[in-house]
């Protein structure tokens, strides 16, 4: 038999509320993370996410399912009796405690002895760079500095599995992407397992080994970043995903391991997915950077043109009810290669698109 | 000309002053009366005859006095500490525990002797104690009116302690139980130091409230069980002199001490 996950959901369901008001905050979910993973939950607000996380605590019983900690059930075990930690989203330190006691807290109620835990207290004083703050109240401490405390007093536990519930959303943008780089070097080092929640989906794509895309209280996708990148399986992870373009098209036909589709502005694409009958409707998702742009064409009309930096997005209109969304790297000198009124021709490499099941 | 910030600024109000001063000056001017009429060196309390202290120190030198006041100490204690334990079990119960069925009637219960008339509760309770003592022969002693203070102390007490229950964050227990505490653990490392304030607010009004009741200690009280609200109403019928307004004082003064010490604990760390 193979090793047992580090955590398993087992079509767990889980329902708040009454009849007309039921919701359903997870509906059948199942996911099996890997030891040593940095596995991240990606929804949207709402979807789920928190509740699944709380689930694995302890801290909410599900309807129906199971859920298991190194293929051991853990659903009868109450919190305090779960290896795990958390770090919850609002941090939640002890207010009337200093920062030393709020991270010896859990080696205290573990029984632990006196200078063993003076020891640990340092070291996670050292590894989240807050030596010297030790005797502050955590009212005393700025955002990132809290989430650092609430990091450590998880971390000091040498828990196997570490919940993150979306621990960088408080902090600005600067401090939330350097505290990216070291979450992800704290989980390499420690090998501990992390079940990280975001919304955000640049975070989840640059930490994780594998994501699970969530949308009401399912999870929709289940793969490394490329995957879910590259090849999302439906509609909603690709429109979560990245920004793409959605067009209507026509199957024409198999063409060495893809499927030739024809849009709106007649250009033709040749498109990777399970081939549909010839002659069907379907939806290809398309991302605004893999298209190529040539000048002169005669598939549509640049009537948009945003300067992003290192980039211009366009919207080209193919035909009356068609715009698609392009993305073209400016030229050295940094001016945009295309003009708003300019006619242009379509080209998207094989594979480039992908076909949507709805 | 009009000033943008004078919208609803009832400070800004025709009559507002006038007002606001002559609600101010009935409240005090009694009170400020009977203050400056404890310090009169005569024997009169509405007739000036000079300052000093003598009042006081015959009241502290009368022993009807001093019993009155050591049987209100006793018994606003023991009705605080009473009140106050059962206030707090209630106010956890109340709000700590999953939404269970007649939730709102515990709370509305818990309130009622906040709503119920005085004189009712104090005729029930008297009619009542008396029923257990005909059919039982028990009678409890000073213990009638402490178990009765400690009642209607009971809502005072709850109050400010759900106020701090309520506006406690959830998620600190939930994070002291991810870290291994037991419930009871989670409650004596968490829960209760930061009720704390809310629990010696409660206390605090709870103490005031029996030890200046009147009405149903009244009606309740044995013989020789005379509180000092008891104790201040007879001496006004065997003829007023500034003693009176010396004890009055006093309890006065306690009972500000005791209000703002409330007040100020309540408020303390946010
Ligand atoms: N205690 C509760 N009582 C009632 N409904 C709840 C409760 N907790 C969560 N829900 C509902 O369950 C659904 C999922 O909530 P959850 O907190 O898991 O979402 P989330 O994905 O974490 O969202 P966010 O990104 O906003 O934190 C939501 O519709 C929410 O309203
Ligand atoms: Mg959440």
């Amino acid at each position: 038999m193979a090793e047992s996950a580090a955590v398993e959901a087992r079509s767990v369901t889980k329902t708040f509320g009454v009849a007309p008001d039921l919701v359903r905050a997870l509906d059948d979910v199942s996911v099996a993370i890997e030891e040593n993973e940095f596995f991240t939950l990606l929804g949207p607000s709402g979807c789920g996410k928190t509740t699944l996380l709380r689930l694995i605590a302890g801290l909410e019983l599900p309807n129906s399912g199971d859920i298991l900690l190194a293929g051991r059930s853990v659903v009868h075990l109450p919190p305090h009796e779960r290896p795990v930690n958390t770090v919850f989203q609002s941090y939640a330190l002890f207010p009337h405690m200093s920062v030393a006691q709020n991270i010896a807290f859990g080696l205290e109620m573990r029984g632990l002895a006196r200078d063993e835990i003076a020891r640990t207290v340092g070291e996670m004083l050292t590894l989240v760079k807050m030596q010297g703050l030790d005797a502050r109240r955590p009212g005393q401490l700025s955002g990132g500095q809290q989430q650092r405390v609430a990091l450590a007093r998880a971390l000091a536990n040498h828990p196997k599995v570490l919940l993150l519930d979306e621990p960088l959303s408080a902090l600005d943008l600067k401090l939330r992407q350097g505290m990216r780089g070291e979450l992800k070097s704290l989980q390499r080092r420690t090998g501990i397992t992390f079940v990280f929640v975001t919304h955000d989906q640049e975070e989840a794509l640059t930490m994780s080994d594998r994501i699970a895309v969530m949308d009401r209280g399912r999870v929709q996708q289940l793969g490394t970043p490329l995957d879910i990148y590259e090849r999302p399986v439906n509609k909603f992870v690709a429109d979560f995903i990245g920004d793409t373009n959605f067009l209507e098209a026509t199957a024409l036909g198999e063409e060495g391991g893809f499927v030739r589709c024809r849009c709106a502005g007649g250009f033709e694409l040749l498109v990777g997915g399970i081939p549909p009958a010839p002659g069907a409707t379907v939806t290809v998702a398309l991302r605004p950077e893999k298209i190529v742009l040539h000048p002169g064409g005669a598939h549509g009309t640049v009537t948009q043109a945003v300067y992003v930096g290192t980039d211009t997005n366009y919207v080209v209109q193919l035909s009356v009810k068609t715009d698609l969304g392009v993305r073209v790297q400016n030229a050295v000198d940094g001016r945009a290669r295309f003009a708003v009124g300019e006619h242009v021709g379509i080209e998207v490499p094989p594979g480039a698109a992908r076909l949507l099941k709805d | 000309m009009a000033d943008p910030r004078a919208t609803l600024d009832l400070k800004r109000q025709p009559g507002f002053g006038p007002v606001a001063w002559f609600c101010l000056f009935m409240l005090y001017a009694p009170i400020a009366v009977l203050f400056v009429f404890s310090f009169n060196a005569g024997r009169s309390v509405n007739n000036w005859s000079g300052f000093s202290l003598d009042w006081y120190v015959k009241a502290f030198h009368n022993e009807g006095i001093q019993d009155a006041a050591w049987i209100s100490l006793q018994v606003a204690f023991a009705a605080t500490l009473a009140a106050t334990i059962l206030a707090t079990a209630a106010a956890l119960a109340t709000t700590r525990t999953r939404p269970w069925a007649g939730q709102t009637g515990a709370y509305l219960v818990i309130n009622l002797p906040l709503m119920v008339p005085e004189i009712v509760t104090a005729i029930a309770t008297l009619s009542f104690f008396a029923l257990i003592a005909s059919l039982s022969g028990i009678r409890f002693g000073l213990g009638t009116l402490i178990i009765t203070h400690t009642v209607f102390c009971i809502p005072f007490a709850y109050l400010p302690i759900r106020a701090r229950l309520e506006g406690m964050d959830l998620t600190l227990e939930q994070a002291a139980a991810d870290l291994y505490a037991t419930p009871w653990q989670a409650f004596r490392r968490v829960t209760l130091p930061l009720l704390a304030p809310g629990i010696s607010a409660g206390a605090a009004l709870a103490f005031i409230v029996s030890f200046d009741d009147f009405t149903i200690s009244q009606f309740v009280a044995g013989p020789g069980q005379q509180t000092l609200p008891i104790y201040i109403y007879g001496a006004i019928r065997r003829g007023v002199t500034p003693e009176v307004n010396a004890i009055s004082t006093i309890l006065l003064m306690i009972s500000i001490l005791f209000v703002s010490a409330s007040f100020l604990i309540g408020r303390r760390r946010q």
